[in-house]
């Protein structure tokens, strides 16, 4: 009948299968200008700005790993800030031990990677309710266990040391540069990841756990290798947090203030997407540094919209520019081509969360 | 079981044109019925068919895409599950589907909540199932699979439904449990409800069915009385094989 | 006999932390739903109830019949608005929008309100004082009352649900959302109730903590919702006796745990949670271990 033909006819014509929509190379060039131009403002701006800078590079880390957490592996964590504490104390740990804490830097980010396993063996089993209060209380108990040391300040903390007889300025732009960095690796290692198979496997255990388990795909391991990830993200967060702050307080690191600043963040930014999270923290710091003197009001009002958004608008801000612009900056999805499709997205249930554009196969 | 259908009056319920979509899957395509008062309308079909997905959207668990329910004339397509259950559209879903932590009386209970005046009481229920009684403080999950559509059916029966709702009764029962089952239905009907069943097992169907309709991927291969088809008909209705499978107009004579 | 008062002390607490726990366990059994701001809820009817005995001089001990319903009425209210609105899209979209409004209500206390700590009172009636056994061991009748009416308060919410007809519905919707709509119960008003009833309890647990302790904006988080989900772990999900357990066990490790030494209080209950979540998930009171 009718349906046998269209499949014979279909088989015979090309069917091309790409990343991206448009060349999106210049997107690449665009970007290494971008940083280049970053990399440049501790020599351009006053060290007011660079200050800013890193809070929201911070900020943009954090949520990144959120992001993927939740976005894409299907995880709420209300306990990441474990691993931002983790990473600051960890880097203050090195500097008590007389290393520099830009070169403690990186070792706290693995180290936290590390210390995410045994955590992970915890917590791994518990469905979504569960697991996000779960994770809650593993970072209230590592930041009780902390505060009992009191080598490195028990429940008052210590200031960070390693920067005596450092210039300021200089210390600004070092501070500077190692979020930049820090932002820089965690975005592009990102891309990088979904790109590859893991975000195929994500995108499938998103979209039917029980077909991806059956399809061979390791949904445990990869779930496992998302966390860990985002450890280490978090933990690279709270280094540059520890460096840009001059202290470390359990009160502060620990604080569950982080993972809402994350969630936020993602939330009104654009959920499971790359670019998500960079539109959110633009309205964070915009948000902060606007209200800046009036305390708690921006967490209010984060909150709010970030209600809204997820009831209402439940792609974020960039869902609303990615549904009108069809711009995807960080392509990690698929586009298919046949001859009478001339590169349509199909219809709009379809395109967005299996990730794959085009005619339906 | 054979006698004539009104040829005018209002059906008592009505499917117009009715499509249905499961994503992008469309599950029943441009289906019509009418039942009228009295009467035991069976749907048959295979697997898949879209018969399960007919009646729940009868139901008003599924909204469709298109088309229209009505039921004593009243466009009931946009109204919330419940309403049509209070309204007297009652329907014992696949599965049975009790209360499991529930004891039967408890389920009973509960079907009886929002129950219309009727004949129908938990007392009558009882009746009709003898075993029931003895066993009303028993958690349902413990009971056989006959059992529980045994209270499966009378928590619909408790709420004195205009049109009995049945999908599948037969599924995961031996055959002889299920002919019990069907042996209930006069003393249903006898209270002056009408019912509208779906079932795999055909003979079961054509046994106690006053009227027929049968459903091939999403849309209707045949429909009539029993007397009116023959085996043949039917099934190449069923596996939809060729053109021999004449569509029957309601007064059921032959083409 | 030091320890024995530990173990005392620890045992009426778990009937405070029971009452925190109920209200939760009560919405994720019925509806599913994990309610991150459970927590800030109970403080913010602590607040609530400042606010009214401040405008009405109603005696602390009563201010309970005033708050309890306006809290139950705002539990139907968001349920049947904000919450039932994100049931209706994804979990992930529940524990979104509870973490959201989590984190409101704490801000917007810290905001409206202040910072700082603030006590109920318990006037001057007899439970101020507290009764000696021998010479190690004291009693407060404030906590004895509060666990009285903690099992009260779970006993009628058992009888409530065995015997009553809404209590009938709550458990078949809790068993089959789809079946219940059958049966034409509506299920988003049964939702509604369940709520009016967590939202009820845990205003009335917050009123007892503050009572018997003092409570600040972040109290909610920092305390009360790791406790009461404690509680409910430990006890295990389903058994409203089960949650009283959770919030004995809970008790007496804290306590126990603050005989070793003060700060080790809180840290060790929540080692006893991860102890349960990791080799008896499904609690100490069920009967089989859950996938």
């Amino acid at each position: 009948m009718s349906t046998v033909t269209d499949t014979q006819v279909r088989s015979e014509e090309k069917i091309r299968v790409t990343r991206s929509r448009r060349n999106v190379a210049w997107t690449g060039l665009v970007a290494i200008v971008v940083i280049v131009v970053l990399a440049l403002f501790p020599y351009i701006v006053y060290s007011g700005t660079t200050t800013i800078m890193v809070q929201a590079f911070i900020v943009l880390t954090m949520s990144s790993m959120w992001n993927l957490l939740a976005g894409y592996a299907g995880l709420v964590s209300v306990g990441q800030q474990a691993f931002v504490g983790l990473g600051a104390y960890f880097v203050l740990i090195l500097a008590i031990n007389g290393i520099s804490p830009f070169a403690a830097l990186p070792v706290a980010a693995v180290a936290c990677g590390v210390a995410s396993l045994p955590l992970w063996w915890l917590v791994s089993r518990l469905r979504s309710g569960y697991f996000a209060i779960a994770t809650w209380v593993l970072a209230a108990t590592v930041m009780l266990i902390i505060e009992r040391f009191s080598s490195i300040g028990g429940g008052t903390g210590l200031p960070l040391p390693g920067f005596t007889g450092w210039d300021p300025t200089l210390l600004t732009a070092y501070t500077y540069w190692a979020g930049l960095a820090v932002t820089v690796l965690a975005l592009a290692g990102t891309y990088l990841l979904l790109r590859g198979r893991l975000g195929l496997v994500l995108t499938a255990i998103r979209d039917d756990e029980v077909a991806a388990r059956s399809s061979g795909a390791r949904v445990g391991l990869a779930r496992m290798l998302v966390f860990v990830v985002a450890a280490v993200g978090c933990g690279a967060a709270g280094a540059v947090l520890a460096i840009s702050q001059l202290q470390v307080q359990p009160a502060a690191v620990f604080s569950v203030q982080w993972t809402a600043i994350m969630a936020f963040v993602v939330i009104i930014g654009g959920l499971g997407t790359i670019e998500g999270p960079i539109l959110g923290t633009v309205v964070y710091m915009v948000l902060q540094q606007t209200l800046a003197s009036y305390n708690a009001w921006y967490l209010i009002i984060l909150g709010l919209v970030a209600i809204v958004v997820a009831l209402f608008a439940r792609r974020g801000l960039w869902g609303l520019v990615d549904d009108h612009l069809h711009v995807r900056l960080f392509p990690v999805g698929y586009w298919l081509w046949t001859p009478d499709s001339a590169g349509r997205r199909g219809s709009k249930g379809f395109g967005r969360r299996s990730r794959r554009a085009g005619r339906p196969a | 079981m054979n006698a004539p259908r009104p040829g005018n009056g209002t059906p008592l319920l009505e499917v117009r044109d009715l499509v249905v979509h499961h994503g992008q899957l469309r599950a029943l395509d441009r289906v019509s019925l009418r039942v009228f008062p009295g009467e035991v309308y069976a749907i048959i079909g295979a697997n898949g068919a879209g018969k399960s997905t007919l009646l729940r959207t009868i139901a008003g668990l599924h909204q469709p895409t298109e088309g229209a329910i009505l039921y004593d004339g009243k466009d009931m397509t946009k109204v919330r599950p419940e309403r049509r259950a209070t309204a007297g559209i009652v329907m014992v879903p696949e599965g049975r589907r009790l209360f499991g932590s529930l004891t039967v009386e408890e389920n009973l209970q509960v079907g009886a909540t929002y129950a219309r005046k009727g004949a129908w009481t938990i007392e009558r229920v009882y009746e009709l199932f003898g075993w029931m009684s003895e066993r009303r403080t028993q958690r349902t999950a413990q009971l056989s699979g006959g059992e529980q559509q045994s209270v499966a059916i009378g928590r619909a029966l408790v709420a004195n439904p205009r049109v009995l709702l049945l999908d599948e009764l037969s599924l995961g029962l031996a055959p002889v449990v299920v002919q019990r089952i069907y042996a209930m239905l006069p003393q249903i009907l006898a209270t002056g409800l009408t019912v509208l069943l779906v079932e795999q097992d055909v003979s079961q169907a054509l046994r106690v069915a006053s009227h027929l309709q049968c459903l091939l991927e999403g849309h209707t291969t045949l429909e009539g009385r029993p007397s009116d088809v023959t085996p043949a008909q039917v099934e190449a209705a069923y596996f939809g094989l060729g053109p021999e499978a004449p569509e029957q107009d309601e007064e059921g004579s032959e083409p | 006999m030091a320890w024995v008062n530990a173990i005392i002390q620890g045992i009426l607490t778990g009937g405070l932390y029971a009452l925190f726990a109920c209200g939760l366990s009560l919405m994720f059994g019925v509806m599913k739903v994990v309610n991150l701001a459970h927590g800030d809820l109970a403080i913010f009817g602590g607040y609530i109830a400042l606010g009214v005995i401040a405008v009405t001089h109603v005696p602390v001990l009563w201010s309970f019949l005033i708050v309890v319903p306006i809290m139950a009425a705002l539990g139907y209210v968001m349920q049947r608005t904000m919450i039932q609105a994100s049931l209706d899209r994804s979990v992930l979209t529940t524990l979104l929008v509870t973490f959201g409004l989590s984190v409101v209500i704490e801000n917007g206390l810290l905001q409206f309100v202040n910072a700082d700590s603030h006590s109920l009172g318990i006037g001057n009636s007899i439970i101020t004082k507290s009764f000696s056994i021998g010479s190690q061991i004291q009693i407060a009748y404030l906590l004895v009352l509060i666990f009285a009416v903690a099992v009260a308060v779970l006993l009628g919410l058992q009888y409530f649900l065995s015997s009553s007809r809404y209590g009938r519905m709550i458990r078949a919707v809790a068993d089959d959302r789809e079946a219940a709509q059958l049966s034409g119960v509506d299920y988003r008003h049964v939702f509604g109730i369940a709520a009016a009833i967590a939202f009820g309890t845990v205003a009335l647990a917050g009123i007892a903590y503050g009572m018997y302790s003092q409570f600040a904006p972040t109290t909610g988080t920092d305390t009360i919702l790791l406790f009461a989900f404690a509680a409910v772990v430990i006890g295990g999900l389903g058994s409203l006796w089960g949650t009283l357990l959770g919030g004995v066990v809970l008790g007496v490790a804290q306590q126990l745990g603050a005989q070793i030494n003060i700060s080790y209080e809180v840290l060790a209950g929540y080692l006893v949670l991860l102890a349960v979540l990791v080799f008896r998930p499904q609690g100490l009171t069920a009967r089989k271990a859950e996938s």
